[in-house]
């Protein structure tokens, strides 16, 4: 049998929601300089409500995942509100506050939720299907459709629409955008919340792969911020070439070299990668940047 | 200058004499917090002076740690060696970092650094003599014929080697070294055109740091007695880095003041229920730097030292990564 194809399929699927968690991170970063530590948590809380309507509740699985996005869309926009009187600080000073969100958010879901690991269901049972030998699961062909569909739309929204145009702007310049008649408050809001509601799709994705808890998000999380690192934190291509990338590393360096050291190696594999390209896949160049 | 060492010798003499009046375990906790400061003193050189970030201090942590229990341990090593010898050995390993610290930057250079962090973490457990994933304990040493046994006198020797640490580092950061390291800080180019190797300013910047953090995770070893891998975590160097952050970047007591608040505050907040500490816990690591960027330290120089010159060196050394890029900078908000 061969194997190298089935671990670049089933690497692919693992790595759009990656990406798709990544995409998130790098439109909160644009838009506000903040590097979202919070996000794993975000998506977290995301999931255990889409698990509490469908097991608590009995409510059908699409209503709960509309549920989830509603929550991300809320936790993005909320955690915008509190950062605001910070926005001039230091990005590692921002970091650091969206950890203590991190750790707010993951005490509220513990205090919520429970702290077992449980079973999340998967969105689409049934026979797997078989393309010249590969096996896709139906979840996994889902995945990878949904990140496909949500990353065209994102591309879409900044390109075509008012909002997006407005949103690049800020990303280029914030002040500039603001005197053009931006409302940079509602933009910055609007991007919080849309990056949130990315990672709370993630979220249901993967539960059901990884199970649901307290970390299993965080663990998710250190790898959409590598691959969206890897991609170039800037560009949001670049966070679905890192995010595939890394979901096929992962799988090839398990399948060929070893599972026990297998973090090591991809990120020793990340490492050399951004020694060749400093400002990762599709960042921008060192010069432009530099004053 | 001159006016602070009165409260310095206040300081110290607190820190020396306080104990007397705790109880064990409170001079254990105390200890800790005492370890944390080195390390967070360490990661403050490194990231704080230098401005490379690093999500990887506590495989440094880890490294020293090993080190130094395993040449006790295993090779009989006094303490007066395997201290020293443990932070040089990190100090050797933390150069390992330098290159890709040579190629990257910001972000960039935190993923790398993540991944030096994973590895120590993945690595270590893969060799015998660290006793795996189980971990292994290590006696409380003796120093010259003297035991140390009890947390009050592992307390003093942890208090003399920091202070000596702290001493050094206060002086190193005002030596030309210290300036290099904020020259290449604020501007890599600037820096290079005043003459300033980069490559051999980074080198003696993580050489600095890993050596701090490396006796930190010697004394961390002999202090708790019991090592394993998984407590040197990715959560402990954002703990590290939430440290500086907290008690102030570019600043000696800001990185002690952060790790005392917030290596003391778990034990404050042990009292309530099971959420309750850590969503305290985040929503004071929230409050402080929303409302004191610049770290605690940061805030007090504001507010005691106004009209002072303190207050200059503060604006000085507190622009934080941003400032680099030109951007909108915190200048504003100092």
């Amino acid at each position: 049998m061969e194997i190298l194809p089935q671990l670049i399929v089933s690497g692919l699927a693992a790595g759009s929601l990656y990406a798709l968690m990544a995409l998130g991170m790098i439109l909160i970063f644009k838009t506000t300089d903040v590097v979202n530590f919070a996000h794993g948590d975000m998506a977290m809380i995301s999931s255990f409500v889409a698990l509490t309507l469908m097991r608590g509740y009995h409510q059908p699985y699409w209503l709960a995942v509309l549920a989830a996005i509603a929550m991300g869309f809320v936790l993005g926009a909320l955690a915008d509100l509190i950062l605001r009187p910070a926005r001039n600080a230091p990005i590692l000073t921002l970091l650091i506050a969206t950890l203590g969100i991190s750790l707010m958010l993951s005490a509220l879901g513990g205090h919520f939720f429970g702290y077992q690991t449980v079973s999340f269901p998967y969105a689409l049972v049934g026979k797997p299907f078989v393309i010249a030998g590969v096996i896709l699961t139906r979840h996994n062909a889902l995945a990878l459709g949904v990140a496909a569909a949500l990353g065209l739309g994102l591309f879409a929204l900044l390109k075509y629409t008012s909002v997006g145009t407005a949103m690049r702007a800020m990303a280029q310049n914030r002040l500039a955008a603001q005197l053009m008649g931006v409302n940079v408050r509602r933009v910055s809001t609007l991007s919080w919340g849309l990056g949130a509601a990315l990672g709370a799709v993630a979220g249901v994705l993967i539960a059901p792969v990884v199970f649901l808890d307290l970390n299993t998000m965080i663990t998710v999380l250190i790898k959409a911020f590598a691959a969206a690192v890897l991609g170039g934190f800037t560009s949001l291509l670049g966070a679905v070439v890192g995010g595939l990338l890394l979901g096929v590393l992962e799988n090839l360096v398990g399948g060929y070299l070893s599972t026990q050291l297998q973090t090591t190696f991809v990120f020793l594999l990340i490492i050399v990668m951004l020694a060749i390209r400093p400002r990762g896949l599709l960042g921008a160049p060192v010069a432009g940047r530099r004053a | 200058m001159r006016a602070r060492w009165p409260w310095v010798l206040l300081l110290v003499a607190l820190l020396a004499l306080g104990p007397q009046f705790l109880k064990s375990y409170q001079v254990y906790l105390l200890s800790l917090a005492a370890v944390y400061a080195l390390a967070a003193l360490g990661l403050n050189l490194l990231t704080g002076y230098a401005g490379q970030i690093s999500l990887g201090h506590a495989g440094f942590l880890a490294i020293g740690g090993y080190s130094a229990a395993l040449l006790q341990v295993k090779l009989a090593w006094p303490l007066w060696a395997s201290l020293p010898a443990a932070g040089l050995l990190t100090a050797l390993l933390g150069l390992v970092l330098v290159i890709p610290a040579l190629r990257l930057s910001e972000i960039y250079l935190a993923i790398a650094t993540l991944g030096f962090g994973v590895a120590v973490e993945q690595l270590l457990p893969q060799w015998a003599w660290t006793g795996g994933h189980q971990g292994f304990s290590i006696p409380r040493p003796e120093l010259f014929g003297l035991a140390l046994n009890s947390d009050l006198a592992f307390y003093y020797l942890i208090l003399a080697v920091g202070l000596a640490l702290v001493w050094i580092a206060a002086n190193a950061v005002r030596a030309p070294l210290g300036r290099a390291f904020v020259a290449i800080r604020d501007n890599e180019l600037a820096a290079q055109a005043l003459g300033i190797s980069l490559a051999r300013t980074k080198s003696y910047a993580f050489l600095l740091s890993a050596f701090y953090t490396g006796i930190a995770g010697a004394l961390y070893a002999n202090l708790v007695g019991y090592l394993n891998v998984s407590t040197f975590n990715l959560g402990l160097s954002i703990l590290l880095l939430s440290m500086i952050a907290v008690g102030g970047l570019a600043s000696i007591p800001g990185s002690l003041l952060g790790a005392a608040f917030l290596g003391l505050l778990p034990q404050v907040l042990s009292g309530f229920s099971a959420w309750v500490p850590q969503f305290i816990y985040g929503a004071a690591l929230l409050l402080v730097v929303i409302f004191m960027p610049y770290g605690i330290w940061g805030f007090l120089l504001q507010t005691v030292g106004r009209g002072r010159g303190l207050m200059r060196s503060a604006r000085r050394l507190f622009p934080g990564p941003r400032a680099e890029s030109g951007s909108t900078g915190g200048d504003d908000h100092a």
